[in-house]
């Protein structure tokens, strides 16, 4: 069979919302239209794209949250719609929010989603310590309320959760947005070990165009749940025939990466 | 099966730490209920009536078992959205049967622990002879109508996936109709005439007149012993059958929710 970790064959999700007094509008998001890439097995695949663009959804219909409305998914060739279990079993995903028990402290969360996976709760705790520990987090907060920690360090706490079950696909939903620049070095450092030392196939999410330079091999450009672009950081700029990936991605989507103002794409699809 | 056992593990370990961190509220909603319950039963003590101090004090406890095993179940889902987890829930490899016996075993649990302290809360206000109640009798009960408010608690528990407020709205709004249909403190018949039907649906009702028998509350004003298991043949019957049809009923409502969020994209914290 082929050597692909991730596979994204002309994938679409809408959303639809209503609106008005009657609630009668029906505005439509689309917040991916016809995307397609592949990522090799053992390859850090990075996604660029300002708010908005869709790079959530994307994260979410490949940790199986999600139902794409079109399209196909092969996540290490099972399929999604289809085949959710398997590929629950090898997904770990963190998102940009630490969504945790906050009253819990980073051991209790931790075990209680290892527990979850089926691990062995003692060789789980073992793990997460050391996990902890190469992210550059000290033991002394591993039972400490998560609501005590810095944002820093939940974030530290999310990335050891999905790491906890090894999984072969790791799915990073701007992982190091709002982290200090130490915390964000460290959690950098160790994505470059990670890939090296377990072959994990990544798919990385970003605004921040030096963190994806450094950490991955290929980029993809996304607006408007759109992909417009793909290539090595390289090929990008040549593409556009810019010195940076930020003036690239202006070149090709025709927006900044960075801008907030474009955060609601909505087009008013229907009316009744 | 190891997997299994470990999954359902991980439910009651995140329930028993997430309670053990929220002790001095689980405390305080106890302290709430034992006196609350006393201050009912009180009412039977002040009438100077035997008959309905006791038909108080068995709905006090049916009413602080039942009510809690729905509303623990049923608000579940609810602190996950809260806490943003219910993504993480969702997307970990475990089968939503398992997930749900978790959450509905240590609810149980809890249910029961609140239950007993209840009682024994309120014996230190009332003096009441409860030795000739069939006790063993009044157990069986209690385990099977508790099966048919676990599967009344399934389906309120994916409510919060529309919404977490509304969810929340709509669970207490059918908790508090199934208190006053039930006939927790006085017998159904007292209630208009057109609520009456609503309460032949509602599993409490069964479990009530069940208990009664069983405590020794006669038709008459008379006391009399705690009648036998089979003089409750047809509650527990009834009972039964209502367990067999809501817990599945339960299960799927929630699958089907489920499948509906994921499409309109409902699971998110927000939006
Ligand atoms: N669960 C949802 N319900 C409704 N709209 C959503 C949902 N998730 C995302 N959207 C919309 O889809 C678009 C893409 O959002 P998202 O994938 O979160 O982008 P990004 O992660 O790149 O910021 C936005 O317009 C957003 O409002
Ligand atoms: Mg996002």
């Amino acid at each position: 069979m082929s050597n692909l970790g991730i596979e994204v064959r002309s994938l679409s999700k809408s959303f639809s919302k209503r609106k008005g007094l009657m609630r009668t509008r029906r505005s439509v998001t689309r917040a991916l239209a016809d995307v397609s890439f592949e990522v090799a097995v053992g390859e850090t695949y990075g996604l660029l794209g300002p708010n908005g663009s869709g790079k959530s959804t994307l994260i979410r219909v490949l940790s199986t949250l999600l139902t794409p409305d079109e399209g196909d998914v092969r996540m290490l060739g099972y399929h999604i719609p289809g085949e959710e279990d398997e590929v629950r079993r090898r997904v770990g995903r963190v998102s940009v929010d630490a969504a945790f028990y906050k009253k819990l402290s980073a051991r209790e969360n931790l075990l209680y989603s290892a527990l979850l996976y089926g691990l062995d709760k003692a060789a789980a705790e073992r793990r997460a310590l050391e996990i902890l520990e190469a992210l550059g987090m000290e033991g002394e907060k591993f039972t400490d309320p998560l609501e005590e920690l810095s944002r820093g360090m939940q974030q530290k706490v999310a990335i050891t959760r999905a790491l906890l079950v090894n999984p072969p696909l790791l799915l990073l939903d701007e992982p190091t947005t709002g982290l200090d620049p130490k915390s964000r070095r460290d959690v950098q450092t160790f994505l470059e070990k990670l890939r090296g030392e377990h072959g994990t196939t990544i798919l990385l999410t970003s605004h921040d165009m030096a963190e994806t330079e450094r950490l991955c091999a290929r980029i993809g450009f996304i607006a408007g749940g759109r992909l417009i672009a793909e290539g090595t950081a390289d090929e990008l700029k040549a593409t556009a025939g810019a010195e940076t990936l930020d003036d690239a991605f202006i070149a090709l989507a025709g927006q900044k990466l960075d801008d907030e103002g474009e955060k609601r794409r909505e087009a008013v699809l229907a009316e009744a | 099966m190891e997997q299994v056992l470990r999954q359902t593990w991980g439910f009651l370990f995140r329930d028993y730490h997430l309670t053990r961190r929220y002790f001095s509220w689980v405390v305080v909603f106890t302290f709430y209920a034992v006196v609350n319950s006393a201050t009912v039963v009180l009412i039977g003590v002040a009438a100077g009536d035997r008959r309905l101090t006791l038909t108080l004090m068995v709905g006090v406890m049916l009413w602080g078992l039942l009510s809690v095993v729905f509303q623990e179940i049923a608000n579940s889902i609810t602190y996950e959205r809260w806490e943003g987890t219910l993504e993480y829930t969702f997307m970990a490899p475990v089968s939503r049967l398992i997930h749900l016996a978790g959450v509905s075993l240590f609810s149980t649990a809890y249910a029961v622990v609140r239950a007993v302290i209840i009682v024994l809360g309120m014996l230190l206000f009332v003096d009441i002879d409860l030795s000739r109640a069939n006790w063993p009798g009044l157990v069986v009960v209690l385990a099977v109508s508790s099966v048919a408010f676990i599967g009344l608690g399934l389906m309120a528990a994916v409510l919060p996936v529309f919404s977490p407020e509304r969810g929340a709205e709509a669970t207490n709004i059918f908790q508090g109709v199934l208190l006053l249909v039930s006939g927790v403190y006085y017998d159904v018949s007292v209630l208009p005439r057109w609520l009456q039907p609503l309460s032949v649906v509602s599993p409490a009702t069964y479990a009530l007149s069940a208990c009664r028998k069983l405590v020794g509350i006669g038709a008459g004003s008379e006391m009399v012993a705690g009648a036998p298991l089979s003089a409750c043949a047809y509650e527990l019957t009834v009972l039964t059958l209502m367990g067999l049809v809501f817990v599945p009923l339960g299960l799927y409502v929630f699958a089907l929710v489920e499948r509906w969020a994921k499409q309109t994209g409902k699971l998110k914290r927000t939006g």
